[in-house]
């Protein structure tokens, strides 16, 4: 919950600082929305393995749920590829973070989204080694379905995402 | 010098007489602690007992302690404004603009951040979960990282006195002059990593409180027959978990601004430092009555008790309590009404304020009307709860004036304004502390507070308070600003110079408080409290024995009213003996709470020097044992053989006192019919 | 108690009554302490029409609110000394926990008063708004005013001239103050005259006040901004018409003109500024002074944006 309230925050944030470019690039001439799909696709595509990832944990079937949490892993891994790509090639541009407050903005909010994926990768491989050694006991079930949650949490985050900043910024 | 960042030699102290040896102080404060526990062989009993312990009640009085010591500190601090500033009429006094500048940021930031937090978050994880009729917080392990994140906060202001210095940007740190442009120091970077690390610390408690309270409670504890003290901490909880996340994002974005060039809050480059005062007093407005609902908790509770009738109104408290939460996050823009919003802005937001005043004042009313037709004992708790009912009016009266925005217009920003808070923080927020400590104190440690001292302590902090502060009202009115190092208006200063008295007075408070802890635990063998219910009581932690053991109920009571202790009494089934005693499974203890805040201290101290291998090494060790979070926590079991050995020693000890130690009391009301182990 | 037997019981009684006598004490010095601060209260006292009215509302507000205090203070006394423990001849109901009417009382007496003060509140928050001329039938006087570290610029761009920590004008006409700030956050406030606004780098606040009679003032800067915020103070003078005449001619004399190099010098950080005149002052300089923070770079003030363009 205080993860959404952040944010929250920070969208506001972001739409206040939209206007905020002191001269430098606005999204207009930054984003490309082929990218930003492709981080979409990858990113809710992860969401849905995961779906299946938890229909096969009701199942108790451990091994499909590895494999449905290694796809789930390699989605992310990805998008967090594609997304590394987009920042540094800003950054190349000289649209850094330190250019404007708009990008101040933009790199802390789509980068705490892009933090938020990466502990939500390394927290599945924690939970890959814990199906390997332990089983499907009750406490991990548990912490799977927790991690299920935390990764929906971060799919509906992008999705606000695109529809904030991608969308209205290239449009 | 790479390799230590930004910190060299001159980093120390040695500038000023007065810096150095504040510096000296603390280290030789910190020198002396160490050596009373070497010099008492105590260094296991504190290291395995203590500082690993997942104890909700041991925590609680570690937490209490720090609370404490940065009282001292933060005391130091005020007592040295009060007589700069007293001293400072067409004079520079004998601290420069730059010294008195971190002092006045440094007394803010202790007194709310690591003097009232860690005092309430204590209170708290002491009493709440015995009061649910649980036997500890839901998560006891994140507990002790919360802990020792705040304490390494707390550490991070304390050795800002000894390296570097601290932030001269108040305790609110306003951009853009608390910006990388006009303050390049390391003193904001101190202030803005304390306040984030401890931030997360109480974003934790706050979760792990209203977990405890949705998930822990006893069987027949409905949410309406919870005290009341638990159902101001369930909405200080709600506060805290919404709220903190803005003080966050706000201390985030500036350690960015100031670490990483970002522009949030710069003056140039399109930043805008309007953001940061929403963002600020978005979770600064909440944070008074975070503070504050705790507080009006513990009065609750005492008036009861000692006008030895029911609470008057309960419904009401509750309803008022939630309003007064809920209220809370529509009001923070009065911080700023002089920033040129439009005259619809404004008043929207004064009528919010004002609207504020009418929970509050329920409050007060039931508060005074539950003593109407009691009997009332005045004990130190129920001194300084009188003293807050009537003081505390006179702040809520300054505080109507400032909402309504033409007023504020004129007194914002003046010592008006600094009289207003601290006349709801000290009477409000301490005094209800202050009564809290004296009023569970015999829980925790199994005697009770000597009384004399206490009633001591009461008078100097009131008297105190009335010359410290009402002179301030005045000056606010003669249009004298806040934080003035000195200034050159002859009337400013006999009333400055009245409030200093005030402060001298307030500071033979502190050591009334100090005499009083230690002529306490020299006398304690007169003072024990066998019964552990020394007062009395009403709610479910006088059931256990005090102090109580580690599980606190050996069998989880059944509760079937409100004052849930209380009706057992008077159903004459509160010492029954159990049928059986079952095993009782508790946490083990863990150093990796402790080891969780060093790393944090660590990493801290890195950020702000710009030690950047030692920030990797810190960050590696903070991500090392996030993982060990989800390994599974280690138990042992307490089987129920020992529970029934513990007990036995109880009835034992209930039956060599069957008399509730009240009742030799002159004004004792013999409600409920005194009774001993059945 | 074991250490607390009887006689202790009474004297903590007696205490508590002592305790009333001192807050009573402590009210009537504070009161007596704002009595003879009066004569030298800007907001008691004040010099101006918006002062008296932000006043008024004070007092509105603390004689309305007293409906409430007052009874808290009697009721605290008396249940003190009625219900003390030892007195066996008071009515002693240790179940009373609820009664309706009392309730509707409690919260319905502070809902009343809130609900009055609303009707006081919301009207005066538009009448006192700070960003509204002042009607008095006079055209008023234009005045821009710059925070700096640490004093403050004033430019009266229709007499073209510039003043620093020195605000100079007729009594009787309204005042319409333009700020800003060249440096951190700034208020800018003169109490006698009326209540303060935040001067914001890069944005512009409006402040209209009125002087009654030609007096010596002082405002300053209340919002701390660094080691010079003490001394961040300036003369308000109201004069006759005639004195103000005469005091725009010898800002006009002044032989000291403020071009965009003399501004450069004059916002580097300085403490204690004497009283400065400058008998031109390049135009729009206010409007560059806010243009220089809106388009990125600091240095080059040159593509000045239009005022319409600023934040209001």
């Amino acid at each position: 919950m205080s993860d959404g309230v952040i944010f929250a925050l920070l969208f506001a944030t972001y739409v206040v600082m939209l206007g905020n470019t002191a001269g430098g690039p606005t999204g207009k001439e930054l984003f490309s929305l082929e990218r930003a799909a492709g981080e979409t696709a990858l990113l809710l595509l992860s969401s849905t393995t995961f779906g299946f990832a938890a229909v096969a944990l009701a199942a108790a079937d451990r091994s499909r749920v590895l494999l449905w949490l290694v796809v789930t892993v390699a989605l992310g891994l990805g998008f967090l590829y594609l997304e590394f790509g987009e920042f540094s090639g800003m950054i190349a541009q000289g649209a850094g973070p330190d250019r404007s407050g708009f990008l101040s903005g933009f790199f802390t909010l789509v980068g705490t989204h892009g933090l938020h994926v990466s502990i939500g990768v390394l927290w599945i491989f924690v939970m890959i080694g814990q199906v390997l050694i332990k089983g499907l006991t009750r406490p991990v079930a548990s912490r799977l379905a927790r991690l299920g949650l935390f990764w929906h949490f971060l799919d509906i985050i992008w999705v606000a995402i695109f529809s904030v900043v991608y969308l209205p910024g290239v449009l | 010098m790479e390799l230590l960042g930004r910190l060299t030699f001159d980093s120390l102290p040695f500038y000023s007489v007065i810096a150095a040896s504040g510096a000296g102080i603390t280290v030789l404060g910190a020198l002396s602690v160490m050596a009373v526990i070497t010099y008492f062989g105590a260094w296991r009993l504190v290291l395995f007992d203590w500082v690993s312990s997942l104890d909700h009640k041991k925590i609680g009085i570690m937490y209490i302690m720090v609370a404490l010591v940065m009282l001292m500190r933060g005391f130091i601090d005020a007592a040295m404004m009060r007589s700069q500033q007293a001293i400072a009429f067409n004079s520079d006094g004998y601290l420069p603009p730059g010294h008195f500048d971190q002092i006045f940021s440094s007394h803010g930031t202790i007194m709310i951040f690591f003097m009232a937090m860690p005092f309430l978050a204590g209170l708290i994880n002491l009493i709440m979960p015995q009061q649910l009729g649980s036997r500890d917080v839901a998560f006891p392990f994140m507990n002790s990282i919360s802990l020792w994140l705040t304490t390494a906060g707390a550490g991070l202001v304390l050795i800002s006195l000894v390296i570097g210095k601290f932030s001269t940007a108040g305790w609110t740190g306003y951009p853009p002059y608390s910006g990388p442009e006009y303050t390049p120091g390391v003193g904001v970077d101190y202030w803005v990593w304390a306040v984030l690390i401890s931030g997360v610390g109480s974003t934790m408690s706050g979760i792990n409180f209203l977990v405890t309270i949705i998930k822990c409670r006893a069987p027949g504890m409905t949410l309406l027959r919870l005290p009341l003290f638990t159902w101001t901490v369930l909405v200080t909880s709600v506060l805290m978990i919404f709220a903190f996340p803005a003080l966050t994002v706000a201390c985030g974005m500036l350690a960015l601004d100031r670490t990483a060039g970002f522009h949030f809050f710069t003056n140039a480059m399109g930043g805008n430092m309007m953001n940061y005062i929403n963002l600020f007093w978005l979770w600064g407005h909440p944070e008074v009555y975070i503070l504050i609902l705790p507080a009006f908790g513990v009065f609750s509770e005492v008036v009861a008790t000692f006008s030895q009738k029911r609470l008057f109104g309960y419904i009401s408290l509750v309803l008022a309590t939630c309003a007064i939460g809920l209220l809370s996050f529509t009001v923070w823009l009065h911080h700023f009404f002089t920033m040129g919003s439009s005259a619809n802005v404004n008043s929207f937001f004064g009528v919010m304020t004002t609207i504020i005043a009418v929970p509050t004042g329920v409050k007060v009313f039931d508060w005074l009307l539950t003593m109407y037709r009691g009997r009332i004992i005045f004990k130190p708790p129920m001194l300084y709860t009188i003293g807050f009912l009537v003081t505390f009016c006179i702040g809520g009266l300054s505080g109507v004036l400032l909402a309504m925005p033409p007023v504020d217009y004129l007194m914002h920003n003046t010592t008006f304004l600094i009289a207003h808070f601290h006349n709801m923080i000290i009477p409000g927020v301490l005094f209800g502390y202050l009564a809290g400590y004296m009023f569970w104190f015999p829980k925790a440690f199994g005697f009770k507070l000597n009384e004399k001292w206490g009633a001591w302590s009461f008078w100097c902090w009131i008297i105190g308070f009335y010359l410290a502060f009402m002179p301030l009202y005045v000056l606010g009115l003669l249009g004298m600003p806040r934080r003035m190092e000195h200034y050159d208006i002859a009337a400013w200063q006999p009333h400055l110079i009245i409030a200093a008295i005030g402060a001298f007075i307030i500071f033979l408070g502190i050591v009334c408080l100090a005499v009083q802890l230690v002529v306490s635990i020299r006398d304690r063998q007169q003072a024990l409290d066998l019964t552990g219910d020394p007062w009395n009581g009403r709610s479910l932690e006088w059931l256990t024995s005090s102090p109580p053991a580690p599980y606190n109920f050996a069998l989880v009571p059944q509760v079937q009213s409100i004052d849930a202790f209380w009706d057992m009494k008077q159903r004459g089934v509160a010492y029954e003996r159990p049928e059986r005693y079952v095993d009782i499974v508790l946490p083990k203890n863990s150093f990796i709470g402790a080891v969780i805040g060093g790393a944090g201290f660590v990493f801290g101290f890195a950020m702000i020097w710009y030690i950047w291998w030692l920030a990797r090494c810190a960050r590696r060790h903070l991500c090392r044992h996030r993982h060990s979070c989800l390994r599974r926590r280690h138990h042992h079991r307490d089987p129920g053989g020992r529970s029934e050995g513990h007990r036995g020693a109880r009835f034992a000890q209930l039956a060599m006192t069957p008399k509730n130690e009240m009742a030799d009391d002159p004004g004792f009301a013999g409600q409920p019919l005194p009774e001993g182990a059945a | 108690m074991s250490d607390c037997p009887i006689e202790p019981q009474g004297v903590i009684v007696r205490q508590a009554l002592a305790y009333r006598l001192q807050i009573i004490l402590a009210f009537g010095l504070a009161l007596l302490c704002s009595g003879c601060g009066a004569l030298t209260s800007p907001d008691l006292d004040p010099n101006g029409p918006i002062t008296l009215a932000e006043r008024q509302l004070l007092f509105d507000g603390v004689s309305i609110m007293m409906i409430v205090i007052l009874p808290v203070f009697v009721m605290a006394a008396l249940f003190c000394w009625r219900y003390r423990g030892t007195n066996r001849s008071a009515r002693y109901t240790p179940n009373l926990a609820y009664y309706w009417p009392i309730e509707i009382l409690v919260w319905g007496a502070p809902a009343a008063i809130i609900i009055w003060l609303g009707f006081h509140l919301v009207p005066g928050t538009h009448r006192l708004d700070p960003y509204d001329p002042i009607d008095t039938g006079v055209t008023p006087l234009k005045v821009e005013a710059v925070a700096q570290d640490w004093k403050w610029l004033f430019i009266y761009p229709e007499q073209n001239i510039a003043v620093v920590n020195e605000l100079v004008f007729p009594a009787g006409q309204p005042l319409a103050i333009r700020i800003t700030s060249d440096t951190v956050m700034n208020s800018l406030i003169i109490p006698a005259l009326g209540g303060q606004i935040y001067a914001m780098a890069g944005m512009q606040t409006r402040l209209h006040l009125l002087a009654d009679e030609p007096a010596e003032m002082w405002g300053r800067n209340v919002q701390y901004s660094g080691s010079g915020f003490a001394d961040q103070q300036f003369r308000a003078v109201a004069t006759t018409k005639d004195d103000f005449d005469a005091w725009v001619a010898k800002a006009k004399s002044a032989s000291a003109t403020l071009d965009a190099s003399t501004y450069e010098t004059l916002a580097q950080p300085s403490q204690k500024v004497p009283v400065t005149y400058y008998s031109g002052v390049e135009p729009d300089l206010f409007d560059r002074i806010i243009a220089k923070w809106r388009h990125g770079d600091i240095v080059d003030p040159a593509p000045a944006i239009p005022a319409a363009a600023t934040v209001e």
